[in-house]
């Protein structure tokens, strides 16, 4: 039965206490609190609360976390204060999946495996720079669950193009100019699949427009051991050049336009996608990016953008989205 | 112990006050619906359909019951202007509060749901001359506001035009009695068979009045008719269903008419064992005055209609119409094409006018056009006279003559305490760019079952079924609350910096923003479902 907005928001107080998210508990374990140093209507800082939140509830408070360089350890830590809320520690851009690895393998020597471990990171720390470690994680099948916050760009040092940086997008090193402005299409790589083809336990996408996927998500990976992977998409504000308040509602373009997949797997196969409920245009996401104006002024790129919609058209079709 | 090769001590991240970066703040708001806004009884749906979400059906029925004395009656008669205003139109469909409320109203009934008379008494009197659905809900609220109360009335029952007017089809007597029934237990005095002829008499003894006589009188039209015509008027024929004998109509009748009322009269007379029973109207469908769900009703009962259509002279047994075409004003114009219509019997039903004899001898009342003048206060030009219902200048339906019957008591409460009313408040309209449609379910309107039409013709039945328990929760829970809070928790959620605190249930919101670390970003205004968040700039 319908409840006004059913599993649609983040809480209802028509659902019994057991059906509500991590988020809507008055007591949720708040992560990553207050007086974080994140731009206005930061996706990462609300991702990685959302996720941290419901793996602490996972593991009833028993969880470690690791952290790569990045916006995310920036805004949370600068010394000395900490916004964390869990035991977290920060090492270098490239090494977090060894760190998360070190540790577990800490744990499982002192017989206390019932302590899980998060590696987390940015795009840029785990879809470049710290790739080898994290596919040795997965290969080793180390039990970690690494999660990507994916901003599709290095943000922190004044946005540059990452390898998750999506085609056409402007950013400091592939600036909006010549024949083909923005970044090139036909670069780039989805880690997810990457992951997937090591046929680890678990991977799934999630993004922040979601919440209850993301928290499941996160549920069912602390339900198995082994080397797991979330990759989940977040709103950068600063770097897309989108408006604060519209950070949940630009992740949430980016499903809908199938630009985004949102899937599950499991040992290397995708066992369950999350359907489009609402399709709409590519155009719809572009607009209110700046990061995507040139598509749009001075004049209308619709060779471009046609590009792009062949993007989540195949997105659409590859994974059945619709 | 501070970590080793570590100069400063350990400190949290809430040392650092965030809210100083904030241009503007998000603030919640409560803004009116526009079903509310669209209620002429003054009813606030969003308000009771809250509770009504939780299966608190009592604290919903008691939120109603601030406003209206008649859910049960309402959840009937209305033409629910709240359901053509209701935003989830532009989502799937409206809201269907009428049923709901109805379910309410036959919930307290069945479960005799009572509540004491509040406000101590006040020692004034007031008398109300007509017990129809604008002096009895007058009297509700003087009762509760502690003021004695005499109700006079011509007729032999209390209802007015709910009782003689309505046809039984549409609303069951007992259901009527029953809320008539609870006015009168908060010690409301009821004097039947008492027609006041002069007011100024009758107020001896009262400290003020509230003139709610209602428009009994048939309007006639001249049409030329032989001397073995049978002519009636529909106002006399619903009458008569109630209180004496169903008059005859034989095998075909016609109703000349447009309104609810000839509507009304028609499927009367299908039930009465008319075989044909047709209506004559001078106009078109989209300019017809009756209510489409009525229209839908009728024409489901097998009551036909001859559109653009004026009678030109009634014989025995037959009637000659003239066909009419609209002129480009919309107005009908006759085309001199004439046809016959066999009909025994013809019902008139153009409207209704109201017998003001009694206001006559008051100085200062001033009558105009068959309506009595009246401020916005509902006072006539007669201080401590008050008017209200089919007799003044306003749409002539039951939730009308309800909502008079509340500002009538309201404002007669203030003149007898000597107080002004406060004027209501200027809350913004929740409009439906304000809303978040994505976050709502998708759920269809229920449907209410109908009577099937074998029964409809032989028998006054009720027609339209109520809702049960879980049809009327799902309807409520259709809900959108426009531009109040439901307490979804999507601004506790979506809030990057945790500056949001969820309150103790019961207050006057469910949530409080905490300003040390709010940055102003408006994600919570912009992922509220309802609307009810909006940003402000920053005070300086």
């Amino acid at each position: 039965m319908p409840y006004q907005v059913g599993l649609l928001a983040v809480g209802n107080r028509l659902l019994p206490p057991e059906q509500r998210t991590a988020q809507a508990d008055a007591l949720r374990a708040n992560a990553i609190t207050s007086g974080h140093r994140a731009c206005q209507g930061c996706g990462e800082a609300l991702g990685a609360r959302y996720a941290l939140d419901a793996a602490v509830r996972a593991t009833s408070g028993r969880l470690i976390a690791a952290n790569a360089t990045g916006c995310l350890e920036v805004f949370s830590t600068p010394y000395p204060e900490s916004a964390w809320r869990v035991p977290w520690l920060h090492s270098l851009f490239g090494n977090a999946p060894a760190i998360a690895t070190g540790m577990a393998a800490a744990m499982k020597a002192k017989g206390r495996e019932d302590v899980r471990v998060v590696g987390q990171g940015g795009d840029g720390g785990t879809v470049d720079i710290g790739f080898a470690c994290l596919s040795g994680m997965f290969e080793r099948n180390d039990d970690v669950l690494y999660i990507c916050y994916d901003n599709e760009g290095y943000m922190n040092t004044g946005v540059q193009r990452s390898g998750a940086t999506p085609p056409a997008a402007r950013t400091a090193t592939t600036e909006a100019v010549g024949e083909a402005p923005g970044n090139v299409f036909g670069q780039g790589k989805s880690a997810p699949l990457i992951a997937l083809a090591h046929e680890i336990p678990y991977v799934a996408t999630a993004t922040i427009a979601d919440l209850r996927d993301l928290e499941a998500k996160v549920e069912r990976a602390m339900a198995v051991r082994g080397a797991r992977y979330l990759h989940v998409l977040v709103t950068c504000p600063l770097g897309w050049g989108s408006a604060a308040c519209d950070s949940v509602g630009i992740a949430r373009l980016a499903t809908q336009t199938g630009l985004f997949p949102v899937w599950e797997g499991r040992d290397g196969d995708v066992t369950a996608v999350a359907k489009i409920r609402r399709p709409e245009p590519v155009e719809a996401y572009l607009r209110p990016q700046k990061r995507f104006r040139h598509l749009f002024v001075p004049e209308r790129r619709d060779d471009i953008i046609a590009r792009v919609q062949a993007r989540a058209d195949r997105n659409i079709e590859r994974f059945g989205l619709l | 112990m501070k970590p080793f090769a570590i100069t400063l001590n350990v400190g949290s991240s809430l040392a650092n006050k965030t809210g100083s970066w904030r241009t503007e703040r998000p603030v919640y708001v409560r803004n009116v619906a526009p079903c509310g806004a669209a209620c002429p009884a003054g009813e606030d749906p969003q308000a009771w359909l809250y509770h009504a979400e939780e299966g608190d059906y009592e604290a919903a029925w008691r939120t109603i019951m601030d406003v209206n004395p008649f859910p049960a009656v309402i959840g009937r008669v209305c033409y629910h202007p709240c359901e053509t205003a209701c935003n989830r139109v532009q989502v799937d469909e409206a809201v269907g509060i009428n049923a709901v409320e109805r379910f309410l109203g036959d919930e307290a009934i069945k479960r005799g749901w009572t509540f004491p008379a509040s406000a101590p008494a006040s020692g004034k009197r007031v008398l109300i001359v007509g017990a129809g659905p604008s002096g009895l809900a007058a009297a509700y609220h003087l009762a509760r506001l502690g003021h004695q109360v005499e109700i006079r009335d011509s007729g032999s029952a209390a209802g007015g035009m709910m009782r003689w007017g309505i046809p039984r089809y549409r609303l069951p007597r007992e259901i009527l009695d029953a809320e008539v029934q609870r006015i009168l237990d908060l010690g409301v005095t009821l004097r039947l068979n008492e027609q006041v002829d002069d007011l100024e008499a009758a107020m001896e003894g009262f400290d003020a009045a509230f003139v709610a006589v209602g428009a009994h009188l048939g309007k006639r039209a001249y049409i030329p008719a032989g001397s073995a015509a049978r002519m009636l008027d529909a106002v006399s024929l619903l009458h008569d269903m109630e209180d004496g004998e169903p008059p005859l109509l034989g095998r075909r009748v016609a109703v000349y008419g447009g309104g609810n009322t000839a509507l009304d009269a028609a499927r009367t007379a299908k039930r009465l064992g008319a075989e044909e029973s047709v209506v004559v109207y001078r106009r078109t469908r989209d300019r017809m005055p009756a209510h489409d769900s009525e229209l839908q009703e009728a024409l489901a009962e097998g009551v036909l209609v001859k559109w653009l259509s004026t009678i030109q002279h009634a014989d025995e047994g037959r009637l000659v119409l003239e066909k009419m075409e609209l002129d480009e004003h919309g107005f009908p114009q006759p085309t001199g094409e004439l046809e016959e219509l066999e009909a025994d019997s013809l019902v008139l039903a153009l409207g209704q006018e109201a017998d003001l004899g009694l206001l006559e001898r008051l100085d200062g009342v001033e009558i105009d056009d068959g309506v009595v003048s009246i401020g916005r206060d509902l006072m006539t030009g007669r201080p401590g006279v008050f008017a209200g219902g089919d007799i003044v200048p306003a749409e002539r339906t039951v939730t009308t003559a309800i909502g008079h019957g509340r500002q009538a008591a309201l404002n007669i409460d203030a003149y007898l305490r000597g107080t002004v009313l406060a004027a209501p408040g200027e809350a913004a309209a929740a409009e439906f760019d304000a809303l978040k449609p994505w976050y709502y379910d998708d759920a269809p309107r229920g449907v209410q079952p109908e009577l099937e039409r074998a029964r409809r013709e032989s028998t006054f039945d009720e027609v339209v079924g109520g809702l049960d328990e879980s049809t009327a929760l799902f309807e409520a829970r259709r809900c959108l609350s426009c531009g109040s809070c439901f307490a979804c928790d999507n601004c506790y959620g979506v809030c990057p910096d945790n500056a949001v605190i969820k309150l103790e249930p019961g207050g006057a919101y469910a949530y409080a923003f905490d300003l040390d670390y709010c940055k102003g970003c408006g994600l919570c205004m912009q992922e509220c479902p309802c609307g009810a968040i909006e940003m402000v700039p920053e005070p300086i």
